[in-house]
C-alpha cells in the first residue's frame, strides 16, 4: 500500500534530542521572516534571500516535524528531506462543509500543491477546484497574524486570560454561552467541544451551515426517523431524477458524487440516465441526458404529479394532483422500470419537497439500494431553526457570550441586519477565524485559527469513515488552532495533538485488528490518511420506520402564490468556484470562469434569452432587482420567468482580492417553515440605463457546425462504436508528410479525454494553474482576452437558446506531431522532443506570437504584461491580485519556470513531472512504471475523464482508448496529428 | 524645341541645361518657406507622439495594444506590410522602368526611391517593437555562438529578415549611386563652408570625366538588374508570412503575385500623393508634368485591376474548394463584424482604380490626389482585413473574439506616417528631389536639334 507521510517522531525519537523549544509569540514564524507590517509584504530581493538562507531552514523544519512545538535542528539532518525533492503528506481538507481527503506536496518546507488521496473510499483521489486552490489560502496576506482585541494585537496569554475570566463571569451570572460553528465532523473536536460545554454550565453549541441541508434533515427525520443525509449511491442508480440538485458541481459532496456518476458514463458498460429539472442551467444540468426547465414554484407540483403517477402505476388510488406544467409520464415510466435502481433527489431546502422526494424514493424501493442509511454524510448537520432561534435570543439579550468559529452569519445569514444588531447585545464576543470577515469585524476578541495545512485534526465526513489531518508546515503566523483554543479555555493543559492521539488510541484502537500498538496504529493511519474501522456499525432503518409502512399524506396545496406574469422568480445557487464565499480572497478561484456562463470575477443575474429580448436587455445591462443592482447575463437554458443569482460574491471584508467583487445576494433568501429558502422569491426587474462589463473567457457559444465535439446517442453507439465519429475514418488515409516521419523510440506521451465523463467542473484548470505557476491577470485583463490558463474548458451550446444541449471540451496544448507552431518560430524557441512533446523554451522566445497565430487550437498564451515580475525592465508590474507578494510567492512550484514578460507559454504535459519520474527510475536503475506519471489535470480529475500515458506502451489504458472507435483528434483535417485524443461524447438519449 | 508628333515633351518650358540645374537646386540653396516649417512642425510633433508610444510599448509591454489571445497580430503587422508595399514603387520606377527604357521616369525616380528607403525604415520599425522582448532582437540573426543556437530557416520570419535587409541595402546603394553626379553639382555650386565639405566628401571626388560617367552608367544598369527581382521577391516573401501558415484566409497560394501587385499599386499611389504636392510647392511643374501623373495612373489601373481580380479569385476559391473553414473565413470578411473594413477595402481599391479609365479623372491633378489617398487607405485596410479578420475567428469558435486597437496603436500608425513625412521633408532640403543629371539626358533644347531630325530617346 502506498504510504505518504513519514512520521518523524517515531522514526527519529532515538536519535534526536527533542529540543523543547517554545516559540514565543511571533518568533521564527514566516511573518517575521518576511517582516510583515501590514498588507504590503515585500522584502527587497536581497533581504529576502538573506532571510531565506537563515529562516527557510526553520520553515523547512516546520514541515518535517511531526509536532508543532518541537524543532529538530538541521545539524541532525532529517533523513527524509532532500533539497529539491518533494515530500508528500496525507491530510484532510476541511473548510465548513467542504471535505476532501488529500495529499499535500511540499517542497523545501512549503506546501505547494494539493492532490486527491486515492485511498479515500469517499473522494477516491478526486478534488474540486476549491480544494486545489486551498493551498493558496495558506499564503493569504489578509490572514490574521496574531490575536486581536478590539482590533489591536495582543498576546495570546492576555487574550486567553480575559476570555476565560469573561466566560467565568457569565457562568457566575447564570448567563448563557453559545459556541457557533459550522457542522463539526471531527470526532476529536466534537469531544473537545463537549468538554467545553461541560466545563461551562449553561453553555450551548449551535451549528450553522451557510448553505444548509436543513430541509432534507428534517424531512428524513419525519420519513425515516433519522435526521441525517443518507449515503447516496449514484453509481447504483440507472435512472437519476434531480430537482435542482447540482450534485456534480456543489451539492453536498460533489467529488464523491462525480466519481460515482462518471463511473456510469462509460457507454461500453451500463450507462445511467440523468434527468435534471431546474431553473438555472447548472453544471449537472449541462451533463443531463434530458433537462427540463421549471420555475422553483413548480417543483412541488411536478413532484406531486410524479408521486401520483407512481402511486397509480403501483395500483394505488389517484390523489388528484394539480395540473402539471411539464410532461412527467415518461419520467415516471423510466423510474418505475428501474425500481430499486433509480434515485430521485432535490436540492430544495423546503421540508415539504424533501418529504415528497422521500415518498417517491420509498415507492420506488430505492431506500436500501441507492439511498443507504447504514452510513450517512456528517458534513452538513445544521438545522436552520436553531440559528434563527439563536439570533432571536441574542436580540433579546439572552446570550452572554458568543464564540464564533469559521462561521460568518453577518454575511451568509439571510437576515444579516438582525444578526449584526443582535450581536451588539452580546456581552462577550469572540471569533476564532483565520481570515477577516464581516462577522469578526464586529467582535471583541479575534483568536485566529490555523489554516488546515498547519493543523492537526481528524475527520469523520461519513459515518465510520475517518481521516486524519496533519500539518504540512508550521503555522506561518502567530495563530492557534480552534480546538487548541477551546482546550485552553476549558482549562485543559493537554495539547490538541495529544488529545487526538489519546482519542484515537482509546476509541479507534478497539475498532481494528491490524495493529496492536496504538502508536503504530496512529502512525500508519497518518501515512494512509484514512481509516475505516473493521466493525462498521450497520444501522439499517428500524422496523418502526420501514419505508413501506409510511403513512404519508401529500399536501395538495401548491406552493407559491402565482404572482403576476411580469415577475421573476429568484433562484440563488452556490457557484462552482466560489461556493458560499469562504474563499473569496483566493485569486485562482476568482479567475476560474463559471463552468456554464464562462464569466469570472463577478456574479450576475442570469435571465433567459427570450425574456431578455422581450425586456430589451443586453448582456451586461444593469438591472434593479428588489434593492440590488446587478448586471444581466443572457443564459441559454434559463427557465422563462426566473433569474438565477450566485451566492458567495460581494464580500465586504475578506482581503483585497475578493472585496467588492460581485454583489451580495444573500438577502434575497427567506426563512419559511423552519428552513432558509433560497429559491422562489418573486421580484420585479427594472432596467437601469447603465451597462456593466462582465469578464467572459468565451464569447462565442456555437460550434458553427464544425465537428469539434463529436457526439452520438447510446443506441447509435451500440450499433456502431464509431458513431458520430465518421470523419475520423474519412481523414485516416490522408496522412502524408513533406518531412521525414518522426520516430519516438522510447516514450511517446499522449492523453485521452473522455468527453462522456468530463463534467466540466474546472478542477483541472486550477490544478494546472497551481502546478505550473500560471499567473492571475485580474478582471480587466480577462476582459481584454489576456487570460493565461493553459487548460481551458470550452463549452458549446447547440440547439435552441431556450433548451440547449451543452458539451464541454477541455482544451490544452495538443502536442501535435506535425505542429504548426514549430515551423513558424523564427528562433526555434518551440520544438519537438524525442518523446513527442511540443516544447517551449522560454529563454529563447522573444515573442513574435507567430506560433500563437498559427496554432489552430489557440492554446498558446502570451505574457502581455509583466505579470510575474520575472525578467523585467522594472516599474511596470501588473499584478492585479497580489500574486507577486513574498508570501503569495511561497506557493510557486520551484520545478517550473516563472515566465517573463513578452514570452509565449503553454501546456507542457507537466514535463517537470515526467522528468522527475524518469530521473527517479534512472537512479533506481529500473524502467519507468506504467502510470507512474500523471499530469496535474489528470491526477485529480474527479470524473477520471483525463488519461495520460505512453502511447508506445501497448498495455496501457491510453493505448486501449486510442484504439477505441470513439477516439478522434481535434481538427484532424488539418493533419496536425495531435497527441491529445478525444473520445466521443455518448449521450443516453431517450430511445 | 523639337516637338514629337507622338506625345508631349517630358520637360516643359524652354529650358537650358543651366535652367534645369538652377530650378532643381533652388529649393536646396534658398531658405525654406513657411509651408516647409509648418509641415516639419506638424509632422515632427506627431512623430514625437509616435516615439512616445514606441517607448510606452517597450516599457509596458505589448499588452498596451489591443491584441489578445486570439488576435496575435493586428495593426502593427498591417502597417508593416503597408509600408513595405509603399516602398515598392521606388524600386519599380528606378529599376524596372530603367531597364524598359521608360525615360519619363527620370524626373520621378529620385523622390520615389527616397520614399522607398524611408518607407522600408518605417516598416522595419514594426517587427522590432512588436516583439515581446525587443532587446533580444539579435536572436533573429544566424550568428555563430558558443551555444550553437541557430535560427529556424523554415520560418518565413527569417526569410523576411533577409529579404527586407537585402532590399534595403540594394535600394540604398542604387539610390546613392544615382545621387553622386548631383551631389557633385551641389558641391560645385557651393563656394565655401561645412556644407561644401560634406557634399564634397559625399560626392566621392566625382570629376565628371568620361570614365566617371561610364562607370556610373554601368553600375546603374547592373544595380537595376539586381534590384528588379527584389521588387518581386520582397513582397512575395512578406506574403509568405501568411501564405505558409495554416490559417484560413492566410493559407493561399495566390498571395505572392497578389501582394506584389498590391504593393506597386499602393506605392504608386503614395508617389502620386507626394509628387502632386511637391511639384506645386517646389515649382517643379515643368519637370513633373500631367503626363507623368497620367502615366502613373495607368499603372494604377493595371495593378489595381490585378488586385481586384485577386479579391474575386479568393472568393471564388473559397467557394470552389469546398473547405468549410476557408469558406467561413471569406464569408466572415464579407458579412462578419469587420465587414465595414472589407467594404472600405473593396470600394477604395477596386473603385479608385476603375475610375481612372476615364481620361478626365486620370489627367486631373485634384482627382488623382484624392484617389491616391483613397488607394492608400484601401490598401491599409486590405492588410487589416487579411490579418485581423482571419485571426479573430479561426478554427475553434470558443476562442473567437474581437479586436479593437488602443490609442497606443493609433499612435504608432500616426507616428510612422509622421516619421515618413518628416524624413521626406528633410530629404528635399538635403538632396535634389529630381535627378539633375538624368533630367538633362532627356532635355531637348533648340540648339541641339536645330536643322535635323532627331530620334526620341524613349
Amino acid at each position: 500500500m502506498k504510504r505518504y507521510r513519514k512520521d518523524i517522531e517515531s522514526g527519529q525519537k532515538d536519535q534526536s534530542r527533542e529540543l523543547h523549544h517554545d516559540p514565543g509569540p511571533g518568533s521564527d514564524t514566516l511573518s517575521e521572516i518576511l517582516n510583515v507590517t501590514g498588507k504590503e509584504m515585500n522584502a527587497s530581493r536581497r533581504d529576502f534571500l538573506k532571510l531565506c538562507g537563515f529562516s527557510l531552514a526553520a520553515v523547512t523544519l516546520a514541515s518535517c516535524k511531526s509536532r508543532i512545538s518541537k524543532a529538530i535542528p538541521y545539524i541532525i539532518a532529517p533523513v527524509e528531506i532532500t533539497p529539491g525533492q518533494p515530500l508528500l503528506y496525507a491530510s484532510s481538507y476541511m473548510n465548513g462543509s467542504d471535505y476532501c481527503s488529500v495529499i499535500v506536496r511540499t517542497r523545501d518546507g512549503r506546501p505547494i500543491k494539493i492532490e486527491g488521496n486515492p485511498l479515500s473510499a469517499m473522494t477516491r483521489g478526486g478534488t474540486t477546484a476549491r480544494v486545489q486552490a486551498s493551498v493558496l489560502d495558506l499564503y493569504d496576506s489578509a490572514r490574521f497574524i496574531c490575536p486581536l482585541k478590539d482590533g489591536t494585537p495582543v498576546e495570546w496569554s492576555l487574550a486567553d486570560e480575559e476570555i476565560i475570566s469573561g466566560l467565568n463571569k457569565i457562568v457566575s451570572e447564570k448567563g448563557s454561552i453559545v459556541l457557533l460553528t459550522p457542522t463539526v465532523y471531527s470526532p476529536s473536536t466534537e469531544a473537545v467541544i463537549e468538554g467545553f460545554l461541560k466545563k461551562f454550565p449553561g453553555s450551548e453549541w449551535v451549528m450553522y451551515d451557510a448553505i444548509s441541508a436543513s430541509g432534507m434533515l428534517e424531512a428524513n427525520k419525519a420519513s425515516f426517523g433519522r435526521q441525517a443525509i443518507p449515503d447516496f449511491r449514484f453509481e447504483k442508480a440507472d435512472v437519476i431524477v434531480s430537482f435542482g440538485a447540482d450534485f456534480l458541481g456543489t451539492w453536498l459532496s460533489p467529488v464523491e458524487y462525480t466519481k460515482q456518476f462518471a463511473s456510469r458514463r462509460d457507454p461500453e458498460k451500463d450507462m445511467n440516465f440523468l434527468v435534471q429539472i431546474e431553473s438555472g442551467l447548472s453544471l449537472t444540468g449541462c451533463n443531463a441526458d434530458r433537462r427540463i426547465q421549471a420555475k422553483p414554484s413548480q417543483e412541488y407540483s411536478i413532484l406531486l404529479n410524479i408521486y401520483s403517477e407512481i402511486v397509480l402505476a403501483a395500483g394505488g388510488t389517484d390523489i388528484k394532483a394539480p395540473p402539471c406544467p411539464v410532461d412527467v409520464k415518461w419520467i415516471v415510466q423510466k423510474l418505475v422500470s428501474a425500481k430499486g435502481r433509480s434515485l430521485v433527489i432535490s436540492g430544495s431546502n423546503a421540508v415539504n419537497n424533501q418529504l415528497l422526494v422521500n415518498e417517491i424514493n420509498i415507492l420506488l424501493g430505492n431506500i436500501g439500494n441507492t439511498i443507504l442509511f447504514d452510513s450517512f454524510l456528517r458534513t452538513r448537520r445544521a438545522i436552520d431553526s436553531q440559528m434563527e432561534n439563536l439570533v432571536e435570543r441574542m436580540a433579546g439579550g439572552r446570550v452572554g457570550a458568543l464564540i464564533v468559529w469559521n462561521s460568518n452569519p453577518a454575511y451568509t445569514w439571510y437576515d444579516r441586519n438582525a444578526f449584526t444588531e443582535a450581536l451588539k447585545k452580546v456581552e462577550l464576543t469572540v471569533s476564532i477565524s483565520g481570515t477577516p470577515d464581516e462577522t469578526n469585524e464586529l467582535v471583541k476578541y479575534i483568536c485566529p485559527d490555523n489554516h488546515y495545512l498547519e493543523s492537526w485534526n481528524d475527520a469523520e465526513p461519513k459515518k465510520d469513515l475517518f481521516s486524519l489531518m496533519q500539518p504540512a508546515i508550521r503555522p506561518v503566523f502567530n495563530t492557534r488552532q480552534m480546538a487548541e483554543s477551546i482546550l485552553k479555555w476549558t482549562g485543559s493543559s493537554v495539547e490538541y495533538y495529544d488529545f487526538i492521539k489519546t482519542y484515537w488510541s482509546g476509541r479507534m484502537m478497539t475498532r481494528q485488528k491490524e495493529y496492536s500498538d496504538p502508536v503504530l496504529f496512529f502512525d500508519n493511519t497518518l501515512q494512509k490518511g484514512v481509516f475505516e474501522p473493521d466493525d462498521k456499525i450497520a444501522s439499517p432503518l428500524s422496523a418502526s420506520n420501514k419505508p413501506e409502512s409510511s403513512n404519508f399524506n401529500a399536501s395538495l396545496e401548491p406552493v407559491g402564490n402565482g404572482g403576476s406574469e411580469s415577475e421573476f422568480e429568484v433562484v440563488l445557487y452556490e457557484p462552482v468556484a466560489m461556493g458560499e464565499g469562504r474563499q473569496a480572497n483566493n485569486p485562482w478561484l476568482q479567475e476560474l470562469p463559471d463552468p456554464v456562463a464562462r464569466i469570472c470575477w463577478d456574479n450576475f443575474a442570469s435571465v433567459s434569452v427570450k425574456q431578455a429580448n422581450e425586456n430589451n436587455l443586453a448582456e451586461g445591462d444593469v438591472i434593479e432587482l428588489d434593492v440590488l443592482n446587478l448586471p444581466v447575463h443572457l443564459q441559454p437554458g434559463q427557465a422563462y420567468g426566473t433569474v438565477s443569482l450566485a451566492l458567495g460574491y460581494g464580500r465586504r471584508r475578506c482581503g483585497v482580492v475578493g472585496e467588492g467583487v460581485g454583489i451580495d445576494v444573500t438577502q434575497l433568501a427567506s426563512f419559511e417553515n423552519g428552513t432558509v429558502i433560497y429559491s422562489g422569491r418573486k421580484v420585479n426587474i427594472l432596467k437601469k440605463g447603465e451597462n456593466y462589463i462582465l469578464a467572459q473567457t468565451q464569447t462565442h457559444h456555437s460550434m458553427e457546425g464544425r465537428a469539434l465535439v463529436r457526439e452520438a446517442g447510446l443506441d447509435e453507439f451500440k450499433n456502431n462504436p464509431a458513431a458520430g465519429n465518421e470523419l475520423h475514418e474519412y481523414f485516416k488515409g490522408e496522412e502524408r508528410n513533406l518531412y521525414p516521419e518522426r520516430e519516438y523510440p522510447h516514450h511517446h506521451w499522449g492523453m485521452a479525454v473522455d468527453l462522456s465523463k468530463c463534467t466540466g467542473c474546472g478542477n483541472c484548470v486550477v490544478a494546472c494553474q497551481a502546478e505550473n505557476n500560471i499567473p492571475v491577470v485580474g478582471k480587466e485583463e480577462v476582459y481584454r482576452v489576456h487570460e493565461m490558463h493553459w487548460m481551458r474548458i470550452d463549452r458549446y451550446f447547440s440547439g435552441d437558446d431556450m433548451d440547449p444541449e451543452v458539451v464541454f471540451q477541455p482544451v490544452l496544448c495538443q502536442h501535435c506531431q506535425n505542429a504548426p507552431c514549430e515551423n513558424v518560430c523564427p528562433v526555434a524557441a518551440t520544438n519537438h522532443s524525442s518523446e513527442g512533446l511540443n516544447q517551449m523554451i522560454y529563454n529563447r522566445c522573444f515573442g513574435t506570437r507567430y506560433c500563437n497565430n498559427n496554432c489552430p487550437y489557440k492554446v498558446r498564451r502570451f505574457n502581455w504584461f509583466n505579470y510575474t515580475e520575472a525578467g523585467t525592465l522594472g516599474g511596470n508590474l501588473r499584478d492585479a491580485a497580489g500574486m507577486t507578494g513574498d508570501l503569495r510567492r511561497m506557493v510557486l512550484n520551484p520545478d517550473v519556470t516563472v515566465r517573463a514578460q513578452g514570452v509565449i507559454e503553454k501546456c507542457s504535459f507537466c514535463i517537470q513531472r515526467i522528468q522527475a519520474a524518469k530521473l527517479k527510475a534512472k537512479t533506481e536503475d529500473r524502467a519507468l512504471m506504467r502510470d507512474e506519471i500523471k499530469t496535474a489535470c489528470s491526477q485529480s480529475c474527479p470524473a477520471d475523464a483525463i488519461i495520460f500515458g505512453d502511447m508506445n506502451d501497448t498495455e496501457s489504458e491510453l493505448f486501449r482508448l486510442i484504439g477505441s472507435g470513439r477516439r478522434y483528434r481535434l481538427l484532424e483535417e488539418l493533419y496536425t496529428r495531435p497527441s491529445v485524443n478525444y473520445l466521443t461524447k455518448i449521450r443516453n438519449r431517450i430511445s | 524645341m523639337f516637338q514629337s508628333p507622338l506625345r508631349n515633351p517630358l520637360i516643359k518650358g524652354q529650358k537650358t541645361y543651366r535652367d534645369v540645374t538652377t530650378q532643381i537646386l533652388d529649393p536646396l540653396l534658398s531658405k525654406p518657406g513657411k509651408f516647409w516649417y509648418m509641415g516639419i512642425t506638424l509632422s515632427g510633433g506627431a512623430m514625437l507622439f509616435g516615439l512616445f508610444m514606441i517607448f510606452w510599448t517597450i516599457w509596458q509591454g505589448i499588452g498596451t495594444w489591443g491584441e489578445n489571445r486570439t488576435v496575435g497580430w493586428a495593426v502593427e503587422i498591417t502597417t508593416f506590410v503597408w509600408w513595405i508595399g509603399i516602398g515598392h514603387a521606388g524600386t519599380f520606377i528606378s529599376a524596372i522602368l530603367l531597364l524598359f527604357r521608360q525615360r519619363w521616369r527620370n524626373s520621378i525616380n529620385r523622390s520615389a526611391e527616397a520614399m522607398t528607403l524611408i518607407a522600408v525604415m518605417c516598416a522595419a520599425l514594426f517587427p522590432l517593437i512588436h516583439l515581446g522582448r525587443p532587446l533580444l532582437t539579435f536572436f533573429i540573426f544566424p550568428y555563430p555562438n558558443t551555444r550553437q543556437l541557430w535560427v529556424n530557416f523554415n520560418s518565413p520570419l527569417v526569410w523576411d529578415v533577409f529579404a527586407i535587409s537585402t532590399y534595403f541595402t540594394v535600394s540604398l546603394i542604387f539610390w546613392y549611386v544615382g545621387l553622386i553626379p548631383d551631389i557633385a553639382t551641389l558641391r560645385d555650386k557651393l563656394t565655401k563652408g561645412i556644407k561644401k565639405s560634406i557634399y564634397s566628401f559625399l560626392s566621392f571626388s566625382w570629376t565628371g570625366s568620361a570614365r566617371d560617367w561610364h562607370r556610373h552608367e554601368i553600375t546603374s544598369i547592373m544595380l537595376a538588374a539586381i534590384a528588379t527581382p527584389l521588387v518581386l521577391s520582397v513582397h512575395s516573401i512578406v506574403s509568405m508570412d501568411f501564405a505558409t501558415s495554416i490559417l484560413p484566409g492566410w493559407h493561399t497560394t495566390i498571395f505572392p503575385p497578389y501582394f506584389v501587385a498590391g504593393a506597386i499599386f499602393s506605392g504608386f499611389a503614395m508617389v502620386l500623393t507626394l509628387l502632386i504636392v511637391a511639384r506645386k510647392a517646389m515649382n517643379l511643374e515643368d519637370f513633373i508634368t500631367v503626363d507623368h501623373v497620367e502615366n502613373m495612373n495607368k499603372i494604377l489601373i493595371a495593378t489595381g485591376s490585378i488586385v481586384g481580380l485577386a479579391y474575386m479569385t479568393e472568393l471564388f476559391m473559397a467557394w470552389y474548394s469546398g473547405v468549410q473553414y476557408e469558406h467561413f473565413a471569406l464569408m466572415n470578411r464579407v458579412k462578419g463584424p469587420y465587414a465595414w473594413a472589407y467594404w472600405i477595402m473593396m470600394i477604395c481599391n477596386i473603385g479608385s482604380a476603375q475610375l481612372l479609365w476615364i481620361k478626365k479623372i486620370r489627367t486631373s491633378l485634384l482627382a488623382t490626389f484624392i484617389l491616391s489617398i483613397t488607394v492608400n487607405i484601401g490598401m491599409w485596410f486590405e492588410r487589416f482585413v487579411i490579418i485581423v479578420t482571419s485571426l479573430h475567428r479561426d478554427f475553434l469558435p470558443s476562442s473567437w473574439t474581437m479586436y479593437k486597437p488602443t490609442i497606443v496603436e493609433y499612435g504608432l500608425v500616426i507616428g510612422t506616417i509622421s516619421i515618413f513625412f518628416t524624413m521626406f521633408l528633410l530629404f528635399i532640403r538635403i538632396f535634389p528631389v529630381i535627378s539633375i543629371s538624368e533630367e538633362k539626358s532627356i532635355l531637348k533644347i533648340e540648339r541641339a536639334c536645330a536643322g535635323r531630325k532627331h530620334d526620341n530617346h524613349e
